[in-house]
């Protein structure tokens, strides 16, 4: 009779356990508006038809393993707009169904999510759109941003021209709106750090570079004069890659194409990295790319703080994750965290090329008096966003 | 003739001397250091990527993980020969011995899991599923529990060695690294690398009973990132390595003060002490030396060239 009653409640316990897992269910969606694509001139890479939803879907896994323990359970759902519909619909319907919302899409369709009266009490993180405004003046108080932004990689940049003194900075800026946002970010990092972009030209060849760039680009590059290092601001990577070993004088190419500051790259490898790398590679097929990180790190916070919280009440996971107790281990050497001020997510931006990791900012001697992490990006005083309460 | 009979004589004396063996992740070498001269004496080539190593508990073998070959490695520390491979799971990283001398614990970083395997018959005997990258193992004194932390899922998962099943998961500090019981077995002390932490738990309630943070002058908090640690002769103190901060914490670990932080090497990952515990090996991966401790002045005496990223640390008295 007494083992009877002990089996009975042995059962009750485990009910009672089953009851308290299903309250912690956590539903993401990753949304994508898609965009037009711009021809390039080289066929060499194709966009990944996963690119960032693979990051999302390793989070997810990630989250998953960890609340297999806690008896927290992850799902995620993929919406993808196509070009000319209206991603508010999708939004929508996505919130209604989860209020958080993994988004790939550009600053406007951000913004109007955001502001949409559905969203008001979800929580949102921006995974690829870099621009600075949706940081400081655009910034709204439930949208996250786990990508880097454009300011945070040019800055780092341009902390590594001024530790290696690269003070004669000559740039190519090309044709396209994203070219001319990152060239006007590397101009104001130049200034932040005590640097000057000297000679500029713009890039104005309508002709096939893969085939006369070894003629053209040495020419072309001759008028700017001498100089320690070559920016190019060439964000859709249509041509900076053929100026590579082809300028006038034998000058290092950075900036777009040569060294570049990311947010991930697959040469990172330090930091237990490798796992990461091998992980994402096993799963995808494929190296990981920077809107891949940043969409697993926007996962991987959302189910950092349902651990620590153990509540899937998106105002508290909001609270928690701006809050001085949160941090997210990211491969990249140092704790990141979000800042409280436009919420951002701070993190270490890579100097990379195709082959290897050259450094990783923000740089030795680069300090801070709060983070130094925060001489990346738009710190507290110059942020203009209001929306976070600062 | 007289001089070569007399070198042949001194040299098992030569063999005796305790040895502090140090696995060279980036050479696929282990160098031995004697304690005596402080001097590397042999470099031996392993498998590919080695990091944890560990003696036999009778010292007629040591087990290697050599990560990249997915194998744990068995090698005879006289003559640096690999006996045979022991099936260890994809990317052995690091293990612990049971105090049976007969199973091995075995972290698979790549898989999520933690792998048993009797060393006798050479068979995996359990496979049990925790954390996303399975990192530090350990072993209670009375062989009852067996650890292991997930750096990913940032958790401590608490493992019954009879059953082979987890009775307990709990939270720690991002990326927890290392764990080790004490002597006696009341506390488990877990480092956690992001967190800049060391957790203290007490072992029968399994709760956290303290916390230990770390501060170093004119070292950014960001980079005081503990990992590996040992505990003194009487587990009065700790040495705890903090990484990039190429320092060495001592603790009290009464008080869970810290009283002191060593200069060591850059990026110091783990350690092992001498057999009286007098002096402290600690592997600094960035600097590929090892940074001799002297444990009673605090102060670091010397540090000998190994390969590239030195890793583990093992004790051959």
């Amino acid at each position: 009779m007494r083992a009877f009653l002990a089996l009975v409640a042995g059962l009750w316990a485990t009910a009672a356990t089953a009851t308290e897992a299903d309250t912690l269910s956590v539903k993401v969606t990753y949304l994508r508006v898609e965009t037009p694509e711009p021809p390039t001139l080289s066929n060499l890479e194709a966009r990944p038809e996963d690119l960032g939803r693979a990051g999302a879907e390793l989070g997810l896994a990630d989250n998953a393993t960890t609340g297999s323990f806690l008896g927290q359970t992850y799902a995620l759902e993929t919406v993808s707009v196509p070009e000319g519909e209206s991603p508010l619909d999708a939004a929508r319907a996505a919130l209604a169904a989860s209020p958080y919302l993994v988004i790939d899409a550009p600053a406007d369709a951000l913004t109007a999510i955001a502001d949409l009266p559905e969203a008001q009490a979800a929580l949102l993180f921006n995974a690829t759109a870099e621009d600075d405004a949706l940081r400081s003046e655009g910034c709204r108080a439930n949208l996250l941003h786990t990508a880097a932004s454009l300011s945070m990689r040019s800055d780092a940049l341009m902390q590594f021209f001024a530790m290696r003194r690269w003070a004669d900075i000559a740039m190519i800026e090309g044709p396209r709106p994203e070219d001319t946002a990152f060239a006007a970010a590397l101009r104001a990092s130049a200034t932040k750090f005590g640097l000057e972009i000297g000679a500029e030209k713009q890039w104005a060849f309508d002709a096939d570079m893969r085939r006369n760039a070894s003629a053209e680009v040495p020419l072309f590059t001759q008028e700017l004069g001498d100089y320690d290092a070559l920016l190019v601001a060439d964000e859709t990577h249509d041509f900076g890659r053929y100026l590579e070993f082809n300028t006038w004088l034998p000058r290092p190419v950075t900036g777009s194409e040569g060294l570049v500051p990311v947010a991930w790259a697959p040469v990172i490898e330090q930091w237990g990295a490798a796992q990461l790398q091998s992980r994402f590679t096993e799963a995808a097929g494929r190296p990981m790319a920077p809107e891949d990180y940043a969409a697993w790190a926007a996962i991987r916070t959302l189910g950092e703080a349902v651990t620590r919280t153990s509540t899937t009440e998106p105002a508290a996971i909001r609270a928690y994750v701006l809050g001085d107790s949160f941090e997210l281990a990211g491969f990249k050497g140092r704790p990141m965290s979000f800042r409280p001020w436009n919420g951002q997510l701070r993190q270490p931006i890579a100097l990379a090329h195709a082959r290897a990791l050259v450094a990783t900012a923000p740089l030795e001697g680069f300090l801070h008096q709060v983070n130094e992490l925060d001489t990346l990006g738009i710190d507290a005083p110059e942020s203009a966003c209001t929306a976070f309460g600062g | 003739m007289l001089r070569h009979a007399l070198a042949l004589s001194l040299l098992p004396f030569a063999a005796n001397a305790a040895e502090i063996w140090v696995t060279n992740e980036k050479d696929d070498t282990i160098s031995v250091i004697d304690i005596e001269t402080l001097e590397v004496t042999r470099t031996i080539p392993t498998g590919e990527r080695p990091r944890g190593i560990t003696f036999s508990h009778d010292y007629s073998v040591v087990y290697i993980c050599a990560s990249d070959s997915d194998s744990v490695q068995v090698m005879d520390p006289e003559t640096g020969e690999i006996l045979h491979d022991l099936p260890s799971g994809e990317d052995p990283e690091q293990f612990v011995l049971h105090p049976d001398n007969k199973h091995l614990y075995i972290a698979n970083e790549d898989d999520a899991i933690t792998t048993v395997v009797d060393v006798e018959s050479r068979k995996v005997v359990a496979q049990i599923n925790v954390g996303i990258e399975p990192e530090g193992m350990a072993v209670s004194p009375d062989g009852a529990l067996a650890i292991t932390t997930s750096e990913t899922t940032n958790m401590a998962h608490w493992i019954d060695t009879e059953t082979r099943e987890i009775v307990a998961n709990t939270l720690v500090d991002s990326r927890p690294r290392h764990a080790e019981f004490t002597e006696d077995g009341a506390e488990l002390w877990v480092s956690a690398e992001i967190g800049g932490t060391v957790s203290i738990f007490d072992v029968e309630s399994k709760a956290e009973k303290a916390k230990i943070d770390f501060e170093i002058k004119g070292v950014h908090p960001d980079k005081v990132q503990p990992v590996g640690f040992e505990f003194a002769e009487g587990d009065t103190h700790a040495f705890v390595a903090l990484g990039p901060a190429n320092h060495v914490a001592v603790v009290n670990m009464e008080s869970y003060e810290v009283e002191e932080y060593i200069l060591v090497g850059r990026r110091v990952w783990h350690m092992a002490f001498s057999p009286d515990k007098s002096q402290l090996f600690t592997t600094n991966g960035v600097s590929g030396d090892v940074t001799v401790i002297d444990v009673a002045s605090r102060e670091p005496i010397k540090s000998i060239k190994v390969g590239r990223y030195p890793w583990g640390a093992a004790l051959r008295p």
